[in-house]
């Protein structure tokens, strides 16, 4: 890889301002032909207004634009990315929920036409979503919106790479692993390697630092809004690369995790559930100050399990044993999360309103005062509380949720792999957050993606075809172990 | 922001100037003759779609696919029932209130029993519903012919100074529902099922109840609407909620409440039941036709949401 190579995208002193708010303050960047550009960086440091801007769905305040050496500023849009071979992946899945996997993927193909465009265009993806996701369980007529939140990012991912007429030059990745599970990112991740070593480029945008290391020949780090550091990927170290971020790294987390550790059942049992398909009586068990992990492939009845706990709670049902109110911090946050006409304030204090109550009213103050408290605790980045919750970046939109459950009255706290698109300093916050609430009484019941966060679990039941099929303590857990057992038979 | 700017961001303003433009057009033309009087009568009017809009509001606010349709049929099954209770006598004056609000709590458990339990879509359950009640209100129909109970044909015909006395009170009411829709528990999960169903059940909302006391506060303010509506007129009739099916509906909208949920307002309905009578009042008073009055109606409410609507986009 050589700098003489042809440049597919040059930008220069590209601003983007929202408001007040500064998203870009003059970035410059580069994609050669051929390499895998990492970009990382915090919530909100401008990633996915950069990529919005590449992706021609965000024109630039100002600033040089040049695709191919060609200066296309104020003439670039979606349909000139197309026809320049740019696609990228959006974090908020861009696929029509009403619409079949196949009829998804004609969208991107107005070649398509005529009799049996359907077959034709549900055998590209399939063919696609095969190439890249072996084993991926999707079919082409299964309809968006019953897909998981997995399989719609893998969808989404195979229909970038599909291609009939202009050729594919530049992949945007943006967060595409947070939805995936270990095996299917690391799947997406190879397959990623192999086009770029076959010359098409890619810009993969990750808070796992350790997929950006590994897997990028470049990497750019993004600090408010600017381009602050740009190196070969061999370069950076993890320690580095969290430095060059701005954040002092706190590596003392898991030794003295495992020295809290307390012996289990020594507290009374909150939660006990058995999910409806598991024959051998095993059951998910919490006591009171646990923090629970569940783990396995992505949609293996995690979910499910969760959602039942919550039901349970929620309909004082006796099927199951759950011990006091519980609150749930969605991971699929435009389904199951965000109200998207309210305030950052309004989203954070909905599961509180009872507590804001005054003289029969909700008050006002009290809510404001809520917002302002866990946009402290929980660093939301926003010059106004008041401002609607689209404003934020993905991975604020998160934390907002976050502070919704804990913010509330609630013991027991579920998360649906709630740490989606949240960067590496907020991820370890919210992990000291969630250990201190746990040594003061709460319960957390914890679904991730990622098995290095079942390093902060007490202890992991892992999922696999909807029932728990291994029970792992703490000093138990290792990544084989998860992943033996996640594919015992089916592999 | 200046005052103005800030005013115009509001959905709720442009049924007030659609108002204000219309009774302008019609005093106008008269040489602003009996202007005033105008204003009053629309007060005594609009006071009847404003009691039932308020309701239509609420139901049509927790989403999309969510509306009443039975809230004629009610009007009129209400209004029967309680002319025939009380019978012309002041002493039954509370019976028949209680009896015309047990008529609305019934319809809205049934209409709600048939969206939940049948799982029947609301437009097809409140229309289907409707029929049942209609077809009670004949059944009935003996109470048709009586006149109201004269203290309450006298309150709701009431003005002080020229405003009508009922108009006074449904703002006064109108105000605390504007508060229980900002400010109560109940307001805030409607607002948050017409957003997201889904993420408002998981943060804690029970859906289900809130969508229940919502469809039978809409029943119960078509009830009270009967009541009052057939002192008003002297009697009950089969016929006299027909007009409020699309008024109900047109308010909501015509002030600012988003058909697709989640976000709406109680001002803008005073606002547009006002502006729709005195759009009436206009067309009558330049001598349209009643077929030419119709097709302004039309084409006047579609130009007013279109200019609200694009405002907010």
């Amino acid at each position: 890889m050589n700098a003489s190579q042809s440049h597919i995208v040059t930008l220069e002193n590209v601003t983007k301002h929202f408001g007040a708010v500064r998203a870009l303050g003059g970035v410059d960047l580069k994609v050669h032909a051929g390499e895998c550009l990492g970009l990382v960086g915090h919530n909100g440091a401008g990633k996915s207004t950069l990529m919005n801007v590449l992706a021609g769905t965000l024109s630039p305040d100002h600033g040089i634009l040049g695709i191919h050496g060609a200066d296309l500023s104020g003439r670039y849009n979606v349909k000139a990315a197309g026809e320049n071979g740019i696609r990228c992946v959006f974090q908020e899945l861009s696929l029509c929920p009403n619409l079949t996997v196949a009829e998804n993927a004609r969208i991107f193909h107005p070649t398509l036409t005529g009799f049996g465009w359907k077959r034709r265009a549900g055998n590209m993806i399939r063919e696609k979503l095969d190439e890249i996701f072996p084993g991926h369980g999707v079919h082409p007529d299964n309809v968006i919106g019953d897909l998981s939140i997995g399989k719609r990012q893998m969808v989404e991912i195979a229909r970038a790479f599909t291609s009939t007429g202009a050729p594919l030059h530049l992949v945007i990745l943006d967060e595409p692993t947070s939805s995936l599970d270990a095996v299917t990112s690391g799947q997406l991740l190879d397959f990623v390697r192999k086009v770029v070593n076959q010359g098409l480029s890619c810009i993969l945008i990750s808070h796992v630092l350790g997929e950006v290391l590994s897997y990028c020949d470049r990497i750019v780090v993004m600090k408010d809004g600017l381009v602050v550091e740009t190196r070969p990927g061999a370069d950076f170290t993890r320690d580095t690369l969290v430095a060059a971020m701005g954040n002092v790294v706190e590596q003392e987390e898991i030794e003295e995790h495992e020295r809290r550790e307390i012996q289990r059942g020594t507290t009374p049992i909150v939660v006990e559930a058995r999910s409806d398909a598991q024959r051998d009586g095993a059951a998910l068990v919490a006591h009171r100050g646990e923090i629970i992990g569940l783990a396995g492939l992505a949609g293996h009845g995690q979910t499910r399990m969760l959602l039942k706990v919550y039901d349970a709670a929620m309909r004082k049902r006796k099927s199951l044993k759950v011990d006091g109110p519980v609150a749930l911090v969605a991971g699929d946050r435009q389904t199951d999360g965000i109200f998207h006409l309210w305030s950052i304030s309004q989203n954070v204090g909905v599961r509180s309103l009872q507590s804001m109550i005054r003289h029969g009213l909700i008050d006002p103050d009290a809510e404001a005062a809520l917002g302002r408290a866990w946009q402290a605790r929980i660093k939301i980045r926003t010059p106004d509380m008041n401002d609607n919750i689209l404003s934020l970046s993905g991975g604020n939109q998160q934390k907002a949720l976050f502070a919704r459950a804990l913010a509330s009255d609630a013991e027991i706290i579920l998360m649906d792999d709630p740490m989606r698109g949240v960067d590496v300093g907020t991820k370890l916050e919210v992990y000291d957050l969630i250990r201190e609430e746990a040594e003061k009484g709460r319960t957390f019941l914890w679904y991730t993606t990622e098995t290095d966060e079942l390093y902060n679990c007490d202890h992991t039941y892992v999922f696999r075809d909807g029932v728990i099929v291994a029970d792992l303590p703490r000093d138990q857990l290792s990544e084989e172990k998860i992943l033996h057992s996640s594919f015992k038979e089916s592999a | 922001m200046t005052f103005v700017t800030q005013l115009s961001q509001k959905a709720w303003i442009w049924s007030f100037v659609g108002m204000f433009m219309v009774w302008l057009a019609t005093a106008v033309y008269t040489g602003g003759k009996g202007s005033a009087d105008v204003i009053s009568a629309a007060l005594s009017f609009a006071t009847f779609t404003v009691i039932v809009g308020i309701g239509q509001m609420f139901v049509i606010t927790t989403g999309p696919g969510n509306v009443d349709l039975s809230i004629p049929s009610t009007i009129s099954l209400s209004g029967a029932v309680a002319m025939k209770i009380m019978d012309g006598s002041n002493g039954m004056l509370v019976v028949g209130f209680a009896i015309s609000m047990a008529c609305g709590l019934a319809v809205g458990l049934f209409n709600y029993t048939l969206i939940r339990v049948l799982r029947i879509p609301p437009i097809i359950a409140t229309l289907s519903s409707s029929f049942l009640i209609l077809s009670t209100a004949i059944a009935y129909g003996r109470g048709l012919k009586i006149k109201p109970p004269p203290l309450l044909a006298e309150f709701t015909t009431a003005q002080i100074l020229g405003v009508p006395v009922l108009a006074i009170v449904i703002i006064m009411f109108a105000a605390v529902m504007s508060i229980v829709l900002h400010r109560t528990f109940y307001g805030r999960a409607v607002l948050a099922i017409g957003q997201n169903a889904r993420a408002a059940w998981l943060a804690g909302i029970n859906v289900e109840r809130i969508r229940f006391m919502t469809y039978v506060l809409s029943a119960l303010l078509a009830a009270l609407c009967g009541f009052f509506l057939s002192g008003f007129s002297g009697g009950a009739s089969l016929n006299m909620g027909q007009e409020y099916l699309l008024a109900s509906i047109a308010v909501v909208v015509i002030g600012g409440t988003s058909v697709a949920g989640g976000k709406s307002n109680v001002p803008g309905i005073w606002g547009a039941a006002m502006f729709m009578f005195l759009l009436v009042t206009m067309l009558n008073t330049f001598g349209a036709s009643a077929g030419i009055r119709l097709i302004m109606t039309g084409l006047i409410i579609v130009a007013v949401i279109t200019i609200a609507g694009g405002e907010e986009a």
